[in-house]
């Protein structure tokens, strides 16, 4: 199958979004300022997500490892070795990729509700490793970035990591970036014969895909995402600890996900921020905000499988991707 | 203490960890057995029959022993009721599909566990045990509760094989087990049964709750370990074998008790951890089960 250029509409939505993205860097607010360069780099790890559980229909219950596996490959290197800031985040990408090739390897031998069991397990044992070796990690409490290693130059280019602006800046970018690169990756033929497989698996092995070598793609794709957003987390906000390797991390980017509508493009980055503003909000009436998480997510299945996104698609818009 | 007695004393420690997770165990494999519904709510049912124990046992006066009866009896009943209602009105609706029955479930995980901590808060509290007579040992003395918790465990499982292998009960469950669709066409209702194992499954945890609560207190986190435990139980011990189950709770729980006696704690749940996901990638049909049919 032939890979079609993008249709003008679709990329109008998607650079609109991004350049909208960009005009609220200069008129909002200072704190939602704040969540919402924490939300773009949030979505992107919900974004990486998507692409398994969405496009792949691989439902993973331990992203947290990739997230993770992203910050502390950024982090500890930053820290421990001294490494430079853009060296940590290619560190921090190179563990999510390494990381996610061998569990793609070991996990893809399962199917159905033991890779989820798997992926799960896998995630808990490098949760329990970030205490095991709580000396270098610094476990629960993780470790801080100092501000001076936040500043630095690229070349002759000065970037101060604690400066908003840079921050948001730094955060829109790697948003684009990513969203445009599954925007490509989806439409693609790739992208096609992810959906072949989680529609009917059998079927498209029939065909002559090699459906292993497209899922280990799709892993290691998704993984590599989920931990640019974690090194990038690690370095903007200068903090790497475990509560980020926990199952709640890997629960949280499939709630996003749902929430926003599964194997939508924009979907992810909808749901994290819907979902981020309501914990936001509830949690100044109340501590119960695990409360809201498990609500959200049963009526969601309940009543609400496809998300928003997946929603208007399937009503109004047949040509979102 | 010298080593003998210091094995000894890990392997009593690990056969009452092992008698308290075969029974919790027990009832995940029973509803992945019967429903195909991987619980992952099913630790926040032992945490509530845990949590609801302390509370039925502080509102009784008298003897330690009354209370923690009477917590025996109610707590697993209410624990059970819980679990028929989410099983009425969550699962049932959604087909009992495997992603979205997860999905859900762990929306009842943080459910449960957010009411646990506004309603109970976050002590950790103690039940009193019934009895307290300690059985001297030539190098120790060991608490009789404890001993007492593996009888009362094996016994319930006795129990519930004999149930599952030798009643009409457990003839149409191993029915509806077994090909859903001809029992529902033998009249046997298909529903009703799956609300009943859903909530037997979760009483099962919460009985274990009851059972070990003197020993570790209530607190609303606990139910987290115990959860992966279970998995960890159920998969080696292969999905929805009764013996199976029975066997790797002894192998897992002693084994933990005596590595955790010897080695760092932390270490021994990566190594267990990182060993059962390579059985179920290497050997899905876990140790002990046969092949899927």
């Amino acid at each position: 199958m032939r890979s079609s250029a993008l249709p003008p509409r679709i990329l109008v939505l998607h650079a609109g979004v991004v350049a909208l993205l960009f005009a609220l860097n200069f008129v909002l607010p200072e704190y939602h300022h704040a969540v919402l360069a924490r939300v773009m780099l949030l979505s992107v790890f919900a974004m990486g997500y998507n692409i398994l559980f969405g496009y792949t229909g691989l439902l993973s219950l331990g992203h947290a490892m990739f997230f993770a596996a992203g910050l502390y490959g950024a982090g500890l290197s930053v820290y421990h070795l001294g490494w430079s800031i853009p060296a940590g985040l290619a560190a921090g990408i190179a563990c999510g990729a390494a990381l996610s090739t061998a569990i793609g390897l070991l996990a893809l031998r399962t199917t159905g509700v033991a890779f989820m069991i798997v992926t799960m397990m896998f995630a808990q044992v490098f949760y329990l490793l970030t205490f095991y070796f709580a000396e270098w990690t610094g476990g629960d409490d993780g470790i801080v970035l100092s501000q001076e290693i936040r500043r630095f130059f690229v070349g002759d280019f000065y970037l101060n990591l604690t400066d908003p602006t840079t921050r948001y800046l730094l955060a829109l970018a790697i948003f684009a970036i990513v969203l445009f690169a599954t925007l490509i990756a989806v439409r693609s033929s790739f992208g096609r014969v992810l959906v072949a497989i989680r529609e009917n698996e059998d079927r498209a092995r029939m065909l002559g895909y090699d459906t292993f070598a497209n899922k280990l793609a799709a892993v290691v794709l998704s993984g590599t995402i989920c931990a640019t957003a974690g090194a990038a987390y690690a370095l903007l906000f200068g903090y790497a600890g475990s509560t980020f390797a926990g199952v709640q991390y890997s629960i949280l980017p499939l709630l996003w996900v749902l929430l926003g509508g599964a194997a939508t493009t924009l979907g992810p980055f909808i749901g994290t921020l819907f979902m981020y503003y309501v914990i936001d909000i509830t949690s100044s009436y109340t501590s119960a905000y695990l409360l809201i998480v498990g609500i959200a997510l049963i009526l969601l299945v309940l009543f609400f499988p496809k998300g928003i996104l997946g929603t208007i698609r399937a009503r109004w818009a047949g040509w979102l991707p | 203490m010298a080593f003998g007695p210091h094995l000894l004393l890990a392997t009593l420690e690990g056969l009452v960890t092992s008698a308290v997770l075969a029974l919790m165990a027990l009832g995940l494999s029973l509803v992945f057995g019967v429903m195909r519904v991987v619980n992952v709510a099913h630790g926040e049912f032992f945490m509530l029959g845990a949590v609801l124990a302390w509370w039925i046992a502080s509102l009784v006066s008298g003897h330690p022993a009354i209370g923690f009866l009477a917590a025996l009896a109610i707590s697993p009943l209410i624990v059970g009721a819980v679990a028929f209602a989410a099983d009425r009105l969550v699962l049932r609706r959604l087909n009992y599909e495997p992603e979205a029955t997860i999905v859900a479930t762990i929306g009842l995980l943080y459910i449960i566990q957010q009411l646990a901590l506004t309603f109970y808060g976050p002590q950790a509290r103690p039940v009193d045990a019934p009895f307290t007579y300690r059985i001297l040992f030539p190098w120790f003395g060991y608490s009789g509760y404890k001993l007492s918790i593996i009888a009362t465990s094996a016994l319930l499982l006795i129990f519930t094989w004999f149930v599952l292998t030798r009643t009409r009960i457990g003839l149409v469950m191993r029915a509806t087990q077994y090909d859903r669709e001809t029992a529902q066409a033998f009249g046997i209702p298909v529903g009703r049964v799956y609300a009943g194992v859903f909530a037997l499954g979760a009483m099962l945890a919460a009985i274990a709750a009851v059972l070990i609560v003197p020993i570790t207190q209530a607190h609303y986190l606990m139910g987290l370990n115990p959860l992966l435990l279970s998995f960890i139980v159920v998969i080696i011990g292969g999905l929805g074998s009764l013996r199976g189950t029975v066997v790797a709770a002894l192998l897992i729980g002693v084994s933990d008790g005596v590595i955790s006696a010897f080695f760092s704690p932390t270490l021994a749940k990566i190594i267990a951890t990182l060993a059962v996901a390579m059985v179920l990638v290497f050997r899905p049909q876990g140790l002990f089960g046969s092949a899927a049919k």
